[in-house]
């Protein structure tokens, strides 16, 4: 077919914004009181990222695999899906992206490297993931949406591939770990797209997270 | 065909709760004081209110609670108006489920005429598709299957023309939108037995008025005329513009009825289907298959009038 182009965005938007939204609030009355320990094992994370020790990397991974796998089964396949059935297609690379998390994090002997000193690109992949774990929650109250409709870490997509671009961007060595982190970009532009055709406060949010990955990531320092 | 009954479940359960709940809280579905006007189907004693429904997106509410209970409050206000065609495709997420709980919350399939498609590039799937979408809905047979954008049409049709000659669906259709392959779908209307076209046809988007209307009038096919508001685009463009003072002439007393009273006066056009997540514009809309309809001079102005604006 060779006339996609001459169609508006809008016109593949399958549901309104009331229904996406709705999403995360029936997630959060599902799931609950699961955002405490989502939120409760994001520290943890953080708390690792900020002061690495011998097998931190590989709990990193681990945690972030699990949430991957999560993600997929409980956000995108039973919610997502029944309202947009081009989700599917997406489901296994989320999978692919715990194997990877796996792969690269959790099973190699040297795993990932965490950095310990101070420098551009971990920085900006901490910023990423405490905005993540603490900040993102509140966009929803911030937007009208109220608390019942926050996104958390581990238990929706968006933080999670915030989350996860933190990780990957501050990580070494720079050659395994950009595999780390292109799912989760897809994943921001793909959000990104959606909100902003939905009209949603925020939209900006997610591409700005894959412009600072890449940021982190080509900064010169970063050349490790 | 047998159905067996599905095994008792939380969801089932809950499914069965609502629908009682929304029986409880939702009117009974009387007969309307004023019957929309209809539009018989070439060749049949089918009579069809020419407001239908749509699905695309206002249905798709997944199995949020709150939002299929809006759902079939639209449908009961629907009925209770007098409509009857509801519209929706596999393509439409999940609102053939919407449709199937309203449509038993209300104990209304025998008011309904269940209009749907096949929508997918596998011939072979076709069937197993249909079959899908009928247990959506909950209805015995559907009345109107349409090939979805001409997906695959030629098998398409070959598989709903064996349906049709066997009893398994009343009519069959194809559809396009966005006033696209009006080549194919011409070439189609002249060579295939077809019941209904369904494509996009509005006051602005007025392709069909050149060839592909005045061919189904000629051949006696019935016209589904989508997206009437270009999904919400046109009432947006429009709102803050004055109605013209002559729309009481023509029985408008809104940019959607002034709309619609243009779309549906027109000859060829069996009947429009606004999609809405409303019950107020369910209502409005139905209140515009009624006298008085435009005539083609007044279509011409009204159809002036807004490219003026």
């Amino acid at each position: 077919m060779g006339d996609w182009w001459t169609y508006h965005p809008e016109d593949f938007l399958m549901f309104s914004e009331r229904v996406y939204t709705r999403l995360f609030m029936l997630h959060n009355q599902a799931l609950w009181p699961a955002q405490l320990l989502a939120l409760a094992l994001g520290g943890l994370v953080l708390f690792a990222l900020l002061h690495p020790r011998p097998g931190s990397s590989r709990l990193v991974a681990a945690l972030l695999a699990m949430a991957w796998v999560f993600v997929a089964w409980s956000f995108l396949w039973q919610r997502y899906v029944p309202i947009n059935w081009g989700i599917r297609y997406l489901v296994p690379l989320f999978v692919l992206q715990a194997l990877l998390l796996i792969i690269v994090g959790a099973t190699r002997r040297d795993g990932l490297g965490l950095p310990t000193r101070w420098s551009v690109s971990r920085g900006l992949g901490l910023v990423l993931f405490t905005y993540a774990l603490v900040g993102h929650p509140f966009v929803a109250p911030l937007v009208g949406r109220g608390l019942t409709g926050a996104e958390i870490i581990g238990l929706t997509p968006d933080p999670l591939a915030f989350a996860t671009l933190g990780v990957a961007v501050m990580a070494s060595p720079a050659g395994r770990t950009w595999t780390l982190a292109a799912i989760p970009a897809l994943w921001c532009l793909i959000s990104g797209v959606t909100l902003a055709i939905l009209d949603a406060a925020g939209a900006w949010l997610p591409p700005l997270a894959v412009v600072l990955a890449l940021l982190a990531r080509w900064w010169p320092e970063a050349r490790r | 065909m047998a159905h067996r009954a599905p095994p008792l479940s939380r969801r089932l359960l809950l499914h069965g709760l609502l629908s009682v709940a929304a029986m409880a809280v939702l009117p009974p579905l009387a007969v309307p004081a004023s019957s929309p006007l209809t539009r018989r189907l070439s060749g049949t004693d089918v009579h069809l209110p020419r407001v239908g429904l749509g699905s695309w997106i206002t249905f798709n509410v997944g199995s949020d609670p709150v939002l299929l209970e809006e759902c079939t409050a639209v449908m009961a206000a629907f009925f209770t108006a007098g409509g009857r065609l509801i519209d929706s495709s596999p393509m439409y997420g999940s609102s053939q489920a919407t449709i199937g709980h309203g449509l038993a919350a209300l104990d209304a399939m025998d008011r309904v005429y269940a209009a749907d498609k096949v929508w997918t590039t596998s011939p072979a799937e076709g069937p197993a598709q249909i079959e899908a979408s009928r247990r959506e809905w909950g209805v015995p047979r559907f009345d109107l299957l349409q090939v979805h954008n001409l997906l695959a049409w030629e098998r398409h049709l070959e598989t709903l023309q064996a349906m049709k000659a066997s009893g398994e669906v009343r009519h069959l259709g194809i559809t396009t939108s966005h006033g696209r392959r009006h080549d194919r779908m011409e070439h189609i209307m002249r060579h295939a037995p077809l019941d209904f076209v369904q494509l996009t046809y509005n006051i602005v988007d007025r392709e069909a008025e050149r060839r592909l209307l005045p061919l189904a009038r000629e051949r006696g096919i019935g016209v589904i005329a989508n997206r009437p508001f270009q999904q919400k685009r046109l009432i947006r463009r429009l709102a803050d513009k004055p109605l013209p003072p002559w729309s009481g002439e023509i029985g408008a007393t809104s940019w959607a009825q002034f709309i619609l009273k243009f779309i549906i006066s027109h000859p060829a056009v069996t009947c429009a289907i606004p999609a809405t997540t409303r019950v107020d514009h369910v209502r409005e809309n139905l209140a515009t298959a009624s006298d008085p309809l435009p005539d083609h001079g007044q279509r011409r102005r009204m159809a002036e009038y807004v490219r003026s604006l």
